[in-house]
Formats: C-alpha cells, sequence, structure tokens
C-alpha cells in the first residue's frame, strides 16, 4: 500500500484536520468533528443544504461546502455511510428555521441513516426533505430506477439545489429543482484499476492490466463488463451510447457535460475523453451548455472516468450559472 | 417457570462483545468476498467502544443493549450501525424495568427486535440479508414457545434456525445492500449480516442457557 497517510484507522479524522486548516474561509467546525458547515451558516431565511455519504470520494462531499452550495456535511468512514447522528447533526447546523434539503446518493446505508435522522429531526421541529441521486445507468434497468446509485451527477444537484435555495426558493422549490436535476441526469464509470482502503491494506476487487471495467460502481461495485482496453474515441462511444438513450437526449437539447476523474488518472487523459465525448455530442446536434472537466467526485486512487450529461430547461441553466465558491466548484457568473 | 436474573447484564453483553472481538476478521474475510470487507472492523469498533463504556458504567440488560444501540446509531453509521442500533434498541425497551427474563420474556424482545429491523430495512426474505437469519429465527423460537417447550428448547430451535438461515444465504442472489450490484455473481457465498446476526444469536442463547 503506497499511501502518504499515518494511522490507517484514524485517516478520515486526519483528513477534516487538514481540510479545516486548509480551508478556514470556506468550512467551520460544529459540535460533532464529522460534521462540518460553510463558515455563514445556517443563512437566515435561506433553506439549508444537507449531503453526507462514505469518504473517499474527495471533493465530495465536503468539498461541496460552500456559499451558495451545501451548508453542512457529514462524514462516513471511507466508503461507509455517516451514522444518524452525524445527517441529524448536519441538519441543525444548516437549518435557519426555512427547513433543510437533503441531497444525497441512493445507497442502502445512508437511506436508512437518512431515514432515522429525519426521524430525529422531527422532535426539534426541523423539516427535512430529501431528494436521492440515481443517475448512474448501468447500476440497474430503466424499469428499476430506484434502485440505481448516485454518482457523479450528484453535484449537479448540489449545484442547482444550492442555487436555487440562494434565489430564495422555498424548501419545496429547492427540493422540486433538485429532483429535477437528478431526473434530467444521466452518469456512467469506466474503471482501469482498483483502490485500497487503508484500513484493510489491499484492494478488494482487481481490474487485470489491458482490460477496463465499464459501469463500475463508485467504490468499485462491479459493472456491465470487462473488456480489453479501448482509446478514449472508443470509450466516448461506448458511454454515450449507454448514457444518451436512456434518458434519451436528442438533437436540439442544451446539456451539462460533467467528466471526472476516479482519482489516479491525470488530467490530460481527461481533457481527451471530453474531446472525443464533445466530437459525438455535436454530432448528434447536442449543445454543450455548460463543460465541467476534472476530478469532482472520485473513489480513492482508482484509475478510470465518469462521464455525466444533464438535460437543462431555462431554470436549471439559471441555477447552473448562479455563482457558487467551493473547494470542488468556482463559478463567478457565466 | 425457568428466569434468569437481568440486574447485571454483563452476562450476555460481555460475551456478546468478545464474539464479535474473536471474529472481527473472519466477518471483514466473508464480506470481503462480495462487499467491501469492512463488517469485522466496523463491528468491532463498535462493540470495544460499548465494552470501555459498560465497564465505566454497567448496568441491567435493558441499559447494556441501550448503550449498545446508541453507539452503534451514533458513531458505527453504514448499514449496519442503523441495522444492529434498532435490533438492540428494540431489545432493550423489551426488557426494561424487569428484573427477571423467561421465555415469554426473550420472546417479546425477538419480536420485538425483528419488527423494528423490518420497519427501517427494504430487505424481503431471500434478499440475502440479516433478515434471513432473523426471521426463521423469531419464527422458530416462537413456534417451540407457542408449543410450551421449555426456555433452553426454546433457545436451541432459535439457534439452529439461525445457522440454516445463514447458511441459506449461500445459494441466495443479493438484493439489497452493497453486494446487490454483483447480481448473480453474489451466489456463492454467504452475507456477512447474516453471519454476524446468527453469531449474535448463538451467543445470546449460549449466554443464558449457562445462566439457567
Amino acid at each position: 500500500m503506497q499511501k502518504v497517510i499515518n494511522d490507517p484507522s484514524k485517516v478520515v479524522d486526519e483528513m477534516v484536520e487538514g481540510y479545516i486548516k486548509a480551508h478556514p474561509n470556506l468550512v467551520a467546525r460544529t459540535q460533532n468533528p464529522r460534521v462540518l458547515k460553510y463558515v455563514n451558516a445556517p443563512i437566515a431565511n435561506k433553506v439549508g443544504i444537507v449531503t453526507g455519504g462514505g469518504s473517499g470520494h474527495k471533493p465530495a462531499f465536503v468539498g461541496y461546502v460552500g456559499r451558495n452550495m451545501v451548508d453542512a456535511v457529514a462524514m462516513g468512514e471511507i466508503f461507509s455511510s455517516p451514522p444518524a447522528q452525524m445527517f441529524y447533526d448536519a441538519f441543525k447546523a444548516a437549518d435557519s428555521g426555512k427547513g433543510v434539503a437533503c441531497l444525497y446518493g441512493n445507497y442502502a446505508g445512508d437511506n436508512m441513516n437518512v431515514k432515522m435522522a429525519i426521524e430525529m429531526a422531527l422532535d426539534d421541529d426541523i423539516e427535512v426533505k430529501t431528494v436521492v441521486a440515481n443517475d448512474d445507468v448501468p447500476s440497474a434497468p430503466k424499469d428499476a430506477l430506484n434502485k440505481r446509485r448516485g454518482v457523479a451527477g450528484e453535484i449537479l444537484m448540489w449545484k442547482v439545489g444550492g442555487a436555487k435555495a440562494a434565489m430564495g426558493g422555498t424548501l419545496d422549490e429547492v427540493i422540486a429543482e433538485a429532483q429535477k436535476a437528478i431526473s434530467n441526469t444521466r452518469s456512467m464509470g469506466i474503471g482501469l484499476s482498483p483502490c485500497t482502503i487503508p484500513e484493510k491494506g489491499s484492494p478488494n476487487f482487481t481490474i487485470k492490466a489491458g482490460t477496463m471495467e465499464v459501469g463500475i460502481g463508485h467504490h468499485g461495485e462491479s459493472g456491465l463488463e470487462v473488456c480489453p482496453l479501448e482509446t478514449s474515441a472508443q470509450m466516448a462511444k461506448r458511454m454515450t451510447d449507454i448514457i444518451l438513450p436512456d434518458l434519451p437526449f436528442g438533437a436540439g437539447d442544451d446539456v451539462v457535460v460533467l467528466v471526472s476523474g476516479l482519482g489516479s488518472t491525470p488530467y490530460m487523459e481527461l481533457y481527451i475523453l471530453f474531446n472525443d465525448v464533445e466530437k459525438i455530442l455535436s454530432q448528434r446536434g447536442i449543445n454543450i451548455y455548460h463543460p465541467y472537466v476534472g476530478h469532482y467526485f472520485t473513489s480513492l486512487e482508482m484509475a478510470g472516468v465518469t462521464l455525466t450529461i444533464m438535460k437543462l430547461d431555462d431554470s436549471l441553466k439559471a441555477c447552473i450559472d448562479y455563482e457558487c465558491d467551493c473547494m470542488g466548484l468556482q463559478q463567478f457568473g457565466r | 417457570m425457568t428466569c434468569v436474573s437481568i440486574q447485571d447484564g454483563s452476562f450476555i453483553l460481555m460475551p456478546l462483545i468478545r464474539a464479535i472481538q474473536d471474529n472481527k476478521q473472519y466477518l471483514s474475510d466473508i464480506d470481503g468476498f462480495i462487499g467491501d470487507g469492512d463488517h469485522g472492523i466496523n463491528m468491532n469498533k463498535g462493540f470495544t467502544l460499548c465494552e470501555e463504556q459498560l465497564k465505566a458504567e454497567p448496568g441491567d440488560l435493558s441499559h447494556g443493549f441501550k448503550t449498545l444501540s446508541h453507539i452503534l446509531m451514533s458513531q458505527i453509521g453504514g448499514s449496519m450501525g442503523p441495522l444492529y442500533g434498532m435490533f438492540f434498541s428494540a431489545m432493550a425497551k423489551a426488557s426494561k424495568n424487569k428484573d427477571t427474563l423467561d421465555a415469554a420474556g426473550f420472546g417479546q424482545m425477538l419480536t420485538a427486535a425483528k419488527d423494528k429491523v423490518q420497519s427501517i430495512s427494504e430487505a424481503q426474505p431471500g434478499d440475502k440479508t440479516l433478515l434471513d437469519v432473523l426471521l426463521p429465527a423469531e419464527e422458530s423460537y416462537r413456534a417451540a414457545l407457542n408449543a410450551n417447550e421449555s426456555f433452553d428448547s426454546c433457545l436451541d430451535r432459535m439457534s439452529s434456525a439461525a445457522e440454516q438461515g445463514r447458511d441459506a444465504t449461500k445459494d441466495m442472489v443479493a438484493k439489497v445492500g452493497r453486494s446487490s450490484r454483483l447480481g448473480e455473481r453474489s451466489r456463492g457465498v454467504i452475507d456477512a449480516g447474516s453471519a454476524s446476526c446468527c453469531l449474535i444469536l448463538q451467543v445470546m442463547a449460549k449466554a443464558i442457557k449457562d445462566t439457567i
């Protein structure tokens, strides 16, 4: 295991300490050491935005805490949902009295812990509503959308929900807009090498050299198939062939395209893939309204890429254009 | 009527904690085949925190389960935190303000725990989860109780049903949780949650039988 760490059982705690020291203008501590909030949260008269999940996905989840984005985050162990208490503490840190939108990904542990946290919050009269991201196409068939897991599309859900809340939307309006964002979003990933949870010390899945896993999940969940390694152009074709018909996306659509590395794939390769994706979309008459290329949602040091596409309408465009500032995403006007 | 004193909960809590500590590696290893291999690590972390707290603040059985439940729900997370958190919370409530435990009393605890776990989990029987142990174990216990079998015998029936339930998960395809992403490839190994659930029920049964 080649890692820059100290005690493998304390990687999350030590990362949190470093994060606070590195971003004092963005995040502040709460009473719960695993819950950080935007320095100005709770913001008067604004719906609070909360998310949370297992660690190991930097910049997700804490990297999206900031201005006009997420107000408070719950950070679990590596690849493991935060306990209910943490989500509940995040609700308290984000709530200004206007309610809390908890925008998170579809995983069994997160579903249970959020459900319990909402029950706890009811006792405090904090109103919490949820949107559960399910943008990963290969994780379940189209007739079982509620079984699909949430992946990099979550970033667009936070961006849209965060903007809508900053514009003064009510809890129901924020929830509706964030739901529309994720319902209009489709993603998939290709994995090229495995990752190692520090406390385990060795990878618990393998991807043989010269092969790639199509449809891999953010924790190494098996995908659709393992096949020989392809060129970037072939990967772009393979991913768009799966993503585009699923919504479907078609000629004349304005879309956001988000290409994210899974951890150790260099920026150079992400831009090569984006170039190939852009060619396919422009051939099909699909207009890229806003591209994002970078490391937005990773899986420790896994190699590989994810492609996310979101179809826009006027209100989603307004939310995507809205200013925001956090470690993972900075936008200062269109 | 056979019954045991539960004014000091350590006769169940301590063997339970030791069993999880001793099986940390085993639980992680079976989880590693089709999950992410951290089941033993997380369970051990929670149960060991509980051991420290109970040494500082011992109490009756209800107190012990409540302490364990609180730690699992506030510090462990994942799927097992809430599932076992609810399981032990229900057992704590069902044994509250009682000095002794008899066959009917343990039946109430077991049924309460089963109902609580079902209330939070989306899993159905056959989905390759700890419910495939908990449901038949509770059912067998209840059948034995209704047939007026002894406390000992009810516990034996629960233990063997738990074991059969655990082993039956081997041929199941996972439908919920992380291993469900593997589909057919999840067949052939037992479910880690079912293994820990079987262990917990069997250790409880043995601890009670040793005390009767």
